[in-house]
């Protein structure tokens, strides 16, 4: 009998505990991080990219956030497309830098409208193929991908075998490079580096040796200041020539950075959200504070720190009146 | 995954000693009729299936596309999240419990403040486990907080405490059906198998496509992986029970239900606190991992500073990573210990029992509400010490001076180049060279050899679903990582197992770095492997046996200690040197517990060598890291099923136990 009643106020007590969570159907796609907004203070979840340029973004905002507005922040580090899944949602209210991804625009901006845009970063990025310039100097033909062949002997590695090595970083990254090279008939095999720091690492350590190597990387980097690199010439970008997949033949296009804020943060979100709206800054300010972080190990906080003493009028025009 | 390896090998031990002698020359002899029956199989289907499918590589004909399925199983998983009657009346409930549960742990924490928490947690031990813990435990939550990863250990210790929670509920409901009927307990064992050897990386994908990446994702992928101990601990305790008891207790006239809650599971206490124990250790394990899947705190900063290339950072959120990992595993190991603690005669003490334990709620309460009062709930942040600065100068230095140009014998670089070229490339081409038939054979009969008809056929089912999944090759170049991993790993870890069973001064001075081995996120050592060995598959390498040699050091001094006192009196009486000694009566005595070592190596080698693919290890992992990474169902979940069925494989080949009902405490 003792037993009975227990059992039964178990399943009142649970039967309490999923009235108590959202009366009816739970919505799994609203639903904050259980660390926001802990213990009163108000706080705002951005989503961290695995590269140096996002991370800049995200400390500079913080840190303002921080100490000009009074909130806590959470950094979460996802993958680009998780990430705009984990916004959707509102597990986080912000994306700083996206660099274009044409199926999640269609599917929350405009289809299911959980997320809205937030307007430019301020910085143009562009994907490419890269040769350190102290190789590309002495032999400028590199620099055409017509001659790439020529030189796949001097790019191979123990990983890449008999042929040329073509170096391409995080799985998570925007990349044609098979397909490229199959279809522009290369001699070449793709080799990933499986994340933006082991890539990094590697780059720094053909530098060092005066190595040749070719790599897929991109623009703005602060790594172009320890390691300056020429881009190599693909056939050029026009607009839908990257459509397919399978007949890709051309380079990577121009993308202006965007800022994506959680539909439902960009309303109510207050002056956190005018603040992230207004942020807009250069490539020189974001690879100022990147080369801090990454190159010279300064602690996110302290290079935005650093930045943010030194270009009091820029981030004044951001906070909200 | 790291902890539990040692302790997961002891009962292995004992249960396959009975092979050894006269069982073992039966064995050879009836091993010779296997090979004799698989050679008949050979020259029989060799030269069919060669004349219908030429070529070494898995026809494509044998091959399914799920890729067309699964990524409308993606589609329709993102758009019916917000409406379908799946989520809405059933995931959504478990998701939001799990969110709501995991803020309020959180939020505890945090209203204790940093002196509270501090207080709480040492006063625990105290009542746990003694003095000398709660100072190792107030020590470990200063470090913490000295390190200024206050709060992200919070975060983590309460998406701890709710995972664990959860564990153990859903481990204690599994191992109460297998303890109870012998029908679940023989269907519910390939099932606990089967999730023991999953490497986590590989069901990361769907839990955080179902969830959404966060932290419902994050807990639900730790308590997959964490459930199946004390499932297996609780079926073992009450099975195990004293027969006697049982019969005086139903002598009483009691019903069931009186003799499981007053004796089975009293009687079963030391299992179902082991349970526990190993619980916790696998979920804290799992605690960097899930991070790939947005599981925040320490995790997340650990993965964070992999993103940056900097290891002091790493280490700042690694150590109290592993600080938790010892202060838990102590604190509950000492729960199941017999000690002369709170219940025992000679503790006259007037803090014993209740009281003691009121005393801890009452000093906890007053310390929170003084911390409170003072206002001083956050950790200070002058109370922290940079160790990013140093560690980062120290690794430079490392890399500056081992990487390349050393005189004579290379830079690290130099032999990583050498490894991949001589050996990893010429395995991987000579098992994608192989012709897959071939392939199947070989691994039906070192399955056959070492277990029974069941695990050859689970073995080379496996390795056909790998085929028919159409990554054949991918899966062939993973497994040569982990056969020069495995070798590695084996060859090192058995020179220092025998060294370490020679000498306890030795054992002892290893202890601590075995420790730190296992406990630390395999994602803190990934980094200074790159940078030592560049990027490709070397470095992976090396990470998995920096991962695995520890349980394959802890099984081999183990195993060779307990060799027969006995047998090892009469040879040294007979006038053997050390080294016949260790070679003619130590290492075949010994020879069950290597071939678990062995089992062990392979599994964990396996278990990293995957996540190597984020230095450029490539093969299987790499598709896990690109489906996480893009969000694409498709080709994660083939990667993922294609690591699990490589795992299953691999642990049938290797699993030294013929009959496996008598491995009842295997896997504890």
């Amino acid at each position: 009998m003792r037993v009975r009643t227990r059992v039964l106020s178990a399943v009142t007590a649970t039967g309490a505990l999923l009235a108590l969570s959202g009366c009816g159907a739970a919505d799994m796609t609203k639903q904050a991080s259980p660390y926001a907004n802990a213990a009163g203070a108000k706080t705002v979840t951005l989503s961290v990219q695995n590269w140096v340029g996002a991370q800049a973004d995200v400390a500079v905002a913080e840190y303002l956030l921080k100490h000009e507005l009074g909130y806590r922040v959470d950094r979460v580090q996802i993958d680009e497309v998780p990430a705009w899944d984990a916004l959707s949602q509102g597990r986080v209210d912000a994306i700083l830098e996206d660099w274009g991804h044409p199926d999640q625009e269609q599917r929350y901006i405009k289809d299911k409208k959980t997320i809205t845009p937030g307007g430019d970063v301020g910085v143009t990025g562009h994907i490419g193929w890269y040769v350190p310039t102290y190789f590309a100097k002495k032999h400028p033909d590199v620099t055409n991908w017509k001659n790439l062949n020529k030189y796949a002997k001097q790019f191979r590695t123990a990983e890449s075998g008999s042929q040329g090595q073509l170096m391409d970083g995080s799985p998570s990254y925007v990349t044609n490079d098979k397909a490229l090279v199959k279809n522009l008939g290369l001699d070449y095999k793709v080799v990933f580096a499986g994340s933006e720091a082991s890539q990094i690492t590697q780059i720094k350590q053909f530098a060092k040796a005066k190595k040749p190597f070719l790599t897929y990387w991109y623009k703005p980097q602060w790594l172009f200041k320890k390691v300056p690199m020429t881009e190599v010439k693909l056939p050029e970008y026009k607009e839908g020539c990257d459509a397919d997949l399978k007949k890709i033949k051309c380079a990577y296009p121009h993308t202006p950075l965007q800022k994506y804020f959680n539909a439902n943060f960009a309303k109510k979100g207050g002056k956190a959200a005018a603040f992230l709206k207004n942020f807009k800054w250069t490539e020189d300010d974001q690879s100022e504070v990147s080369l801090d972080i990454a190159d010279k190990k300064m602690s996110p906080q302290d290079a935005a720190k650093k930045w943010v003493e030194g270009h009091k009028s820029t981030w004044q025009a951001w906070l909200p009146k | 995954m790291s902890t539990t390896a040692p302790t997961t090998a002891t009962p292995r031990v004992a249960d396959t000693d009975t092979r050894t002698g006269p069982v073992q020359a039966l064995l050879r002899r009836r091993g010779l009729a296997k090979l004799l029956v698989l050679a008949v199989a050979a020259a029989v289907l060799v030269p069919l299936v060669h004349a219908q499918w030429p070529g070494a590589l898995w026809p494509s004909d044998l091959t399914v596309d799920v890729s067309g399925p699964l990524g409308k199983a993606n589609d329709w998983i993102i758009d019916n999240r917000d409406s379908h009657w799946l989520f809405a009346y059933f995931l959504g409930y478990l998701s939001n419990g799990i969110v709501v549960s995991v803020r309020a742990v959180y939020l505890v924490l945090l209203a204790g403040g940093w002196a509270g928490v501090v207080a709480g947690a040492a006063l625990v031990a105290w009542r746990v486990a003694g003095v000398r813990l709660a100072v190792l435990t107030a020590a470990s939550f200063g470090v913490c907080g000295l390190l200024g990863m206050w709060v992200p250990t919070m975060q983590t210790l309460a998406l701890m405490v709710v995972s664990v929670v959860f564990a153990v509920v859903l481990g204690i409901v599994m191992g109460l059906a297998a303890g109870l009927s012998d029908r679940i307990f023989r269907l519910l064992r390939p099932v606990l198998d089967t999730m023991q050897i999953l490497p986590a990386f590989s069901y990361l994908l769907p839990v955080s496509l179902i969830f959404g990446p966060g932290v419902p994702a994050a807990t639900i992928a730790t308590v997959i992986y964490a459930a199946p101990p004390m499932a297996r601990l609780t079926a073992l305790g009450l099975r195990g029970a004293d027969t006697g008891v049982m019969e005086a207790v139903t002598s009483l006239g009691t019903t069931a239900r009186q003799r499981l809650l007053s004796a089975r599971i009293p009687l079963a206490r030391k299992e179902l606190l082991l349970g526990l124990n190993q619980t916790i250790m696998m979920a804290l394990s799992m605690a960097v991992i899930a991070s790939m899947i947005g599981g925040a705190g320490l995790g997340d900063r650990v993965y964070q500073a992999l993103g940056t290339v900097d290891v002091g950072a790493a280490l700042a959120a690694g150590i109290p990573i592993v600080l938790l990992a010892v202060v838990l595993d102590r604190v509950t190991a000492a729960l199941g210990e017999d000690r002369p603690g709170a219940q025992s005669a000679e503790d006259t003490s007037p803090l014993r029992g209740w009281r003691g334990w009121s005393v801890a709620a009452v000093v906890t309460v007053a310390v929170a509400l003084a911390a409170r009062f003072a206002d001083r709930l956050d950790w200070p942040e002058s109370w922290t010490v940079d160790i990013v600065e140093p560690v980062n100068t120290a690794k430079d230095w490392m890399v500056d001076h081992l990487h390349t140009g050393l005189p004579v014998v290379g830079g690290t670089a130099d032999w990583a180049a050498h490894f991949t070229t001589w050996i990893l490339n010429p395995v991987r081409d000579g098992l994608q060279g192989l012709p897959w038939v071939l392939v199947l054979l070989v691994v039906a009969a070192l399955a056959w050899l070492i277990g029974t008809w069941q695990t050859a056929l689970t073995a080379v089912l496996a390795m056909a679903g790998i085929g028919v999944l159409g990554v054949w090759d991918k899966s062939l170049d993973t497994l040569a990582q982990v056969l020069a991993g495995v070798a590695f790993t084996v060859v090192l870890g058995f020179a220092i197992g025998i060294a370490t069973a020679r000498s306890q001064r030795l054992e002892r001075l290893l202890r601590p770095v075995l420790d730190v081995c296992q406990t630390m996120p395999q994602f803190v050592y990934l980094i200074p492997v790159v940078m030592l060995f560049d990027i490709g598959r070397a470095p992976a390498v090396a990470a998995a046996v920096v991962y695995a040699l520890p349980a394959v050091i802890r099984i081999t001094t183990q195993g060779l200690r307990q060799v027969d006192s006995g047998a090892m009196e009469a040879s040294r009486s007979l006038g053997s040197t050390n080294w016949q000694q260790l070679r003619q009566v130590q290492l075949p005595l010994a020879r069950p517990a290597l071939l678990l070592a062995l089992n062990q190596a392979v599994v964990l080698v396996l278990a990293v060598v995957v996540i190597g693919a984020l230095v450029g290890g490539g093969a299987l992992g790499y598709d896990v890291v690109f489906g996480i990474a893009q969000g694409d169902l498709a080709t994660g979940m083939v990667g993922g099923v294609a690591i699990v069925c490589l795992g299953l494989m691999l642990d049938r080949v290797t699993q030294p136990t013929a009959r496996r009902d008598h491995g009842a405490k295997k896997g504890a």
